[in-house]
């Protein structure tokens, strides 16, 4: 492992799991759905997730079970390429190459090697036309196949792929668009139309949202946009077609979905309730309300026993035949804008911003997995169209996480705005904040900026808040004064002021005795002890845009930016400037265990990223063109272990980690190679805990794995035990990682493992040419040998290599002959493989 | 699935008096008990022994009271005249009292007829006192003479001639016998030595003094006098230590805590104020029905008795500490504790299956209609009387819920003549309320865009609507009152302030901006 000091900004997880419909496992066991460029599986038991299945190069667009083999799964991709995984153990089987993106994709029992594709019509990517095709997937043994041949089947058809489902078996497919309600049979090889006025007398609106079909009745059920779902039968008939109008949602229906039996359908729509209707008896409803946010997809697991539903919120929700939610997946829920700030809660080092409606997310960064929400409003959510919610704007903790301000806010038109403070205390044995004090209306203006006081041992916890209306106030946390209270709450310690004007930003010096409090252009500096105008600090023209204290020795420093495109550095000392430099910075901030800053610098439509040190004139480190577009939020997350880069510009990293959001809500980070390789080699190892139970045949397995990672270790001395390595484990290995399907049956497998316990007899010399052949046959096939070896050796003489170490090898192993009749199974197994995907 | 989440009522911080241990002390007191006296009841002392029985001084009859009993154990009718000052001496035995006919009599507490009867005065006697060798009493006069009278030979042994008025109140030292103060309507206080025959020490009260009370150490002495309660030190000469000024009449009667921590004086204003010795802050106070002319507190504070000009004696007993849990208890009855641990003390066996029960949420009423959103019936149930009277948060805070879903409007509409005189008695008992204006104001005036076109066919909303206008008018001249007050205010404070010299570095006087003073702090009120 040679340590390249090259840094590369990388996404880090949060991408969107309820982009498109879920999918159930036959046995109920998982859960997969799309979640950026790649396939997460889940396990609907333990909500966590087991596989990604990556290879695609864009955006997934959609999985779909094979329906000829229940254990393979087709996905479909914007790069226009189809891709079949084996996903109880994460393998690509094949690649289907189709050539242009796909949206959506459909597959049905009774169209066997054929699978349905929405693509658009021209080729242009930008094509808002799209088109419903059939593809035949060729039937080869090849892991990338070509398969150009399209047959439309339906022209002008939505790109959503809740707009178009398969009716009864397959025999016809119904597609919706706009007022259209498009029906193809298969057999007749026609299509009938059926449309909707634009709108009725009542004034809904009769857009198509999705369709349904029942899977053993000739009924197609289909969503509208003002909420009615209809039922229309006797469809094969141009003018004698029916429908009935089911009315509950307030809004769109966004998804429909039968269950396997027929005998009920569900419906979910923003209004974040899922009803169940009995086929046939339409009257009779269940509902299952307040399931967070509004339902996007509605799935079902085969046998009816699960429904999932996903949420705008990115999260999916795993529900036990519609009375009990059993698990809930949540992803990092990522609004329209991230209001408050990414902070770290420094106690769970989680990233803290806006979540749902109301609340705040904490997101392990590590795991990649939402910790919890905390709700900050505490208000029933109710979804109307042009109802103003309170949201979030503003949070803070303090150094050590015992306390969190948040500020929630409230804009109707024609009223005041509303706007609450509220202090949360972390209580330990929730381990979870619980409100300790609200504060109504704490300016009369909405609140620009707000930061606790690093406080050290002597001084109280004390919140600064700056807003509109020309003040700033300090909170503090004041001792019950009468009996009867519980506990102490925050109340007002000083209100400042300077000239009227409008304070933007704020911040605690290091050591929490000085408070920088910028009024438009001048940066006004407190004493807080005593409250007292020590000095101001203004470098016109310009307003302030962000003011950033430095941390350990560059602690005389205060750093500000303004809007004129200027970063200024003042020293304290002297209360002079120190240095100015001309950028368009749309952020600053301070690694909290560093000297470091950093500064995003928006040129030409690109963000260019600065960390320096205040005392220093060159930067530690500079990337050009970080991502398109501007970085308004960003923060060092420290790291739970310290990394020891001594590369010069890698060295910034080694505390804390770098976390920015983009333009479109992407949560990006800057990683070394080294902390890369890391990671692979971790997530390696939880794949292999994860997927083999402990049996004995584990513990087997389990020791000659630990003797192999300590072989690559890289520190470890390399030849010393790979000799002592036994060889046979090639075999077993083979013979595991292979999926249990393809494999022959085990009474058939056991003899000859018994066997190959037993001392070999017969004589090493000759079976060796024989392997050698074998070797030279199979070149493809040693990859998991090759893997075992440094890599560079060439297959020939790694096998000579192999073979010399086994005959060295005084431990039981399997013979030769074994070894062969074995590779001869696996061949086998691939051609029954290619057997089983011909049929 | 998430429940349903209640509206949110907020916690109002209280207005009013404050809570304190002092306030908790002192209201631990039952009911009072009201005896009808024959006169204005001026004098009331405890007897030191137990059962500490108390002597009422009423017109011309002296009763004593037994420590529970509502009627006199003991009466002492043989005045020709008002009675005044009844005392006992410091073993309980004898009852010593001036009358307006001059002669001081002597009684024998089991006994009904005077032992002795000292003459000599001209006026009427309103001080006497037992000297703390018991053989002395000490008697003060309308005939500006104070005088020490020998108990066996019923012969006066001194006479003390240097106040220049009536000489009202006094009281002798439980240390030394020869100690003994009276205070005068010539404004001062004399310290007399019976063994220099003359007063050592005299301090000016500046007011007719009416009552004097001496700490149990005797280096601090009480005075009251006209509205003011002053407190000399003894030790440093009669140096005065505090003047109080807490009752807007005179205070008439003085009386301590019996652990000395507390100071008690009444006065004619109906009040009696309680004085934290250490820092003579009113930590509390009482309110009485008429004039208050004698105070006396029990041993331990067991009873506070009041004697008012009206005639009333009210005697205030103390709770025993069952007295007081019981009743809080009573105020509800709640099933007995066997209920609430019905089939939850058992614990499973080994082989046991626990079966799990979703916890129910109770929700209340008005909580039940928004869950349904049925928001008119939501609002009804929140305005009910007694929630409506009781707390006013409550048809807030569902007002509040109603207007964040956007259906305030819907809630307040279609009401008939009943039901909107209600919302209009809210409103109008709650919309200058500062913590309530902000939500009230909208609906007010909700109200008035439903409710425009039907005005002028009932008396009732009409009379009501005319009411709230009134009201508003009235709140709007109060708060122009207000602001100028704070301009006037603002304008003092900021003359007031010296001018803060800002120090400035190069860079920043550069930037042309004038230096200015630190803006004025100004603390505000923070609704928690």
């Amino acid at each position: 492992m040679v340590e390249h000091g090259d840094i590369r900004v990388v996404h880090r997880g949060g991408s969107k799991i309820d982009f498109r419909q879920p999918v159930i496992t036959n046995d109920s066991r998982f859960l997969l759905c799309t979640s950026g460029d790649c396939v997460k599986v889940f396990s609907t038991s333990t909500e966590e997730c087991i596989h990604d299945l990556q290879g695609h190069t864009d955006l997934v667009t959609g999985v779909l079970l094979r329906p000829s083999n229940h254990l393979q799964v087709y996905s479909c991709s914007i790069d226009g390429t189809v891709r079949l995984w084996d996903f109880t153990d994460g393998i690509l089987i094949k690649t289907y190459v189709i050539g242009c993106p796909i949206y959506s994709i459909y597959a049905s029992a009774n169209h066997e090697g054929v699978i349905f594709i929405v693509v658009p019509m021209l080729s242009d990517k930008r094509s808002e036309l799209f088109q419903l095709v059939a593809v035949h997937l060729p039937q080869s043994g090849d892991q990338l196949v070509e398969s150009r041949e399209l047959s439309a089947v339906l022209s002008s058809v939505s790109s959503n792929p809740a707009d178009i489902a398969f009716g009864r078996g397959g025999e016809y497919i119904a597609s919706a668009k706009g007022f259209q309600l498009k029906v193809f049979f298969f057999k007749k090889q026609k299509s009938y139309e059926f449309s909707l006025k634009e709108d009725n007398k009542k004034g809904g609106l009769n857009t198509f949202t999705c369709v349904a079909c029942h899977p053993k009745d000739d009924c197609i059920a289909t969503g509208h946009a003002d909420g009615k779902i209809r039922l229309w039968r006797n469809f094969n008939h141009k003018k004698e077609y029916t429908y009935s109008t089911l009315h509950w949602h307030h809004n769109a229906v966004s998804s429909l979905c039968f269950t396997p039996e027929g005998t009920n359908l569900l419906s979910g729509g923003v209004e974040s309730v899922l009803v169940q209707w009995r086929y046939n008896q339409e009257s009779q409803r269940d509902f299952l309300p307040r399931l967070g946010a509004a339902i996007t997809h509605i799935a079902v697991s085969p046998d009816g026993a699960l429904f999932c539903t996903s949420h705008s919120d990115n999260k999916i929700t795993i529900i036990q035949s519609c009375v009990k939610v059993s698990a809930v997946i949540q992803g990092l829920v990522k609004g329209e804008n991230v209001q408050t700030d990414l902070i770290v809660d420094p106690r769970s080092k989680a990233l803290v911003l806006n979540g749902k409606p109301g609340h705040l997310q904490f997101y392990s960064l590590q795991r990649d997995k939402l910790f919890y929400n905390l709700d900050i409003v505490q208000q029933e959510y109710i979804h109307e169209l042009g109802l103003e919610q309170f949201e979030v704007v503003k949070a803070a903790f303090d150094a050590s996480g015992t306390w969190l301000a948040t500020v929630e806010e409230r804009k109707q038109k024609s009223a005041e705005l509303e706007v609450n403070l509220k202090l949360w205390a972390f209580d330990e044995q929730t381990q979870s904040f619980v409100l300790n004090t609200t504060i109504s209306a704490p300016h009369e203006a909405r609140i620009t900026a707000m930061c606790f006081r690093q406080a050290t041992d002597s001084q109280t916890t004390m919140l600064v808040s700056t807003s509109k209306d020309g003040h700033f106030k300090a909170w503090q946390l004041a001792t019950p004064a009468h009996t009867e209270d519980e506990g102490p709450s925050w109340s007002c310690d000083f209100v400042g002021t300077y000239h009227g004007l409008v304070p933007e930003c704020c911040c605690f010096s290091a050591d929490s005795s000085l408070l920088a409090v910028s009024f438009q252009e001048v940066v006004t500096v407190w004493s807080s002890t005593s409250w007292e105008l020590l000095t101001t600090l203004s470098q016109p023209p310009g307003a302030i845009r962000d003011l950033c204290f430095g941390r350990l020795s560059c602690s005389k420093y205060l750093l500000g930016t303004t809007t004129k495109n200027l970063l200024c550095c003042w020293n304290l000392l002297t209360c002079s400037l120190e240095w100015s430099t001309s950028m368009d910075i749309s952020l600053l901030l301070a690694d909290p265990l560093s000297e470091n800053m950093a500064a995003f610098c928006c040129q030409a439509g690109c963000t260019d990223l600065f960390v320096f040190k205040p005392s220093e004139p060159r930067p530690l480190f500079s990337h050009k063109a970080v991502c398109s577009g501007t970085v308004t939020r960003a923060v060092f997350a420290p790291r739970e272990k310290m990394l020891d880069s001594c590369e010069e510009n890698g060295q910034w990293l080694n505390r804390s980690q770098l976390h920015f959001l983009t333009q479109y809500m992407d949560l990006m980070t800057f990683t070394t190679k080294a902390e890369d390789d890391r990671l692979m080699a971790s997530s390696k190892q939880l794949v292999i805990d994860d997927s083999v139970a402990m049996t004995p045949f584990y513990l087997l397995l389990g020791k000659h794995r630990h003797q192999q990672q300590q072989n690559e270790d890289p520190v470890s001395s390399l030849s010393a035990e790979r000799t002592a390595l036994p060889q046979s484990s090639v075999a077993i290995k083979e013979l595991l990682q292979t999926p249990a399907h393809v494999l022959p049956s085990t009474s058939f497998l056991c003899s000859m493992f018994v066997q190959s316990l037993l001392i070999s007899v017969t004589d090493p010399r000759e079976n060796n040419k024989k392997a050698e052949e074998e070797v030279e046959s199979e070149k493809e096939e040693e990859d998991s040998e090759e893997e075992m070896e440094s890599g560079i050796v060439r297959p020939d003489q790694a096998a000579v290599s192999v073979q010399a170490a086994e005959s060295a090898a005084p431990t039981p192993t399997l013979t030769k002959a074994q070894v062969r009749e074995l590779r001869r199974l696996k061949k086998l197994d691939h051609s029954w493989l290619a057997g089983l995907l011909d049929s | 699935m998430a429940s349903f989440k209640p509206t949110k009522i907020p916690v109002y911080p209280k207005l009013g008096e404050k809570v304190t241990q002092d306030t908790l002390y002192w209201k631990n007191y039952k009911a009072p008990v009201q005896i009808k006296e024959f006169g204005a009841i001026t004098n009331i002392d405890f007897s030191p022994v137990t059962p500490h029985n108390f002597a009422v001084t009423a017109f011309t009859r002296i009763h004593i009271y037994g420590p529970s009993s509502q009627e006199p154990v003991k009466t002492f009718t043989r005045f020709k005249d008002t009675a005044y000052c009844g005392r006992f001496r410091s073993d309980g035995q004898l009852l010593v009292a001036g009358c307006e006919d001059s002669v001081v009599r002597l009684f024998d507490v089991s006994g009904k007829v005077a032992l002795r009867m000292f003459r000599g005065h001209t006026k009427a006697v309103h001080v006497t006192d037992f000297t703390s060798d018991r053989y002395q009493i000490l008697t003060g006069s309308d005939d500006y003479t104070c005088r020490l009278w020998d108990i066996p030979n019923a012969t006066d042994l001194n006479v003390y001639q240097e106040h220049t008025d009536y000489i009202r109140c006094g009281v002798t030292s439980k240390l030394n016998r020869d100690l003994f103060i009276t205070g005068s309507y010539d404004h001062t206080l004399k310290v007399f030595d019976a063994r220099v025959d003359k007063s050592v020490m005299t301090m000016d009260h500046g007011q007719p003094v009416e009552s004097l009370l001496l700490y149990p150490s005797e280096g601090l002495l009480v005075s009251a006098g006209g509205r003011y309660v002053k407190v000399w030190d003894l030790l440093k000469g009669g140096q005065p230590l505090v003047s109080l000024r807490n009752h807007h009449k005179t205070v008439t009667c003085l009386a301590l805590s019996s652990n000395g921590q507390r100071l008690l004086s009444a006065s004619l204003d109906r009040h009696v104020k309680v004085y934290s010795t250490t820092n003579y802050k009113a930590v509390h106070n009482f309110d009485y029905a008429a004039s208050i002319l004698s105070l006396a507190l029990a041993p331990d504070d067991q009873s506070i008795v009041v004697g008012m000009t009206n005639s009333m004696l009210s005697i205030k007993h103390r709770k025993s500490p069952e007295e007081s849990r019981e009743i809080s208890g009573q105020q509800r009855r709640r099933p007995s504790y066997r209920v609430f641990v019905k089939g939850k003390n058992y614990i499973p066996k080994q082989d046991d299956y626990l079966v799990s029960k979703p916890v129910k949420q109770y929700l209340a009423k008005y909580d039940k209609q928004l869950k349904k959103f049925n928001v008119s019936k939501a609002l009804d149930c929140a305005l009910e009387k007694w929630i409506r009277l009781r707390n006013p948060e409550v048809p807030l805070a569902v007002m509040k819920e109603l207007d964040r879903r956007g259906t305030l409007k819907n809630a307040l509409a279609g009401r008939d003549e009943q039901q909107l005189s209600r919302l209009l008695s809210f409103l109008i008992g709650n919309l200058v309320d500062v913590r309530f204006a902000p939500v009230l104001v909208v609906a007010a005036e909700m109200i008035l865009d439903i409710y425009r076109s039907i005005l002028g066919q009932s008396p009732v909303i009409d009379r009501q609507l005319l009411r709230m206008q009134e009201l508003l008018e009235r709140e709007i001249d109060y708060q122009k009152e207000l602001v100028e007050v704070l301009g006037m205010l603002d304008t003092m404070f900021a003359s007031s302030l010296p001018k803060m010299e800002v120090p400035c570095s190069s860079v920043s006087r550069s930037n042309g901006l004038s230096q200015g003073e630190a803006s004025t702090s100004r603390p505000q009120p923070q609704v928690t």
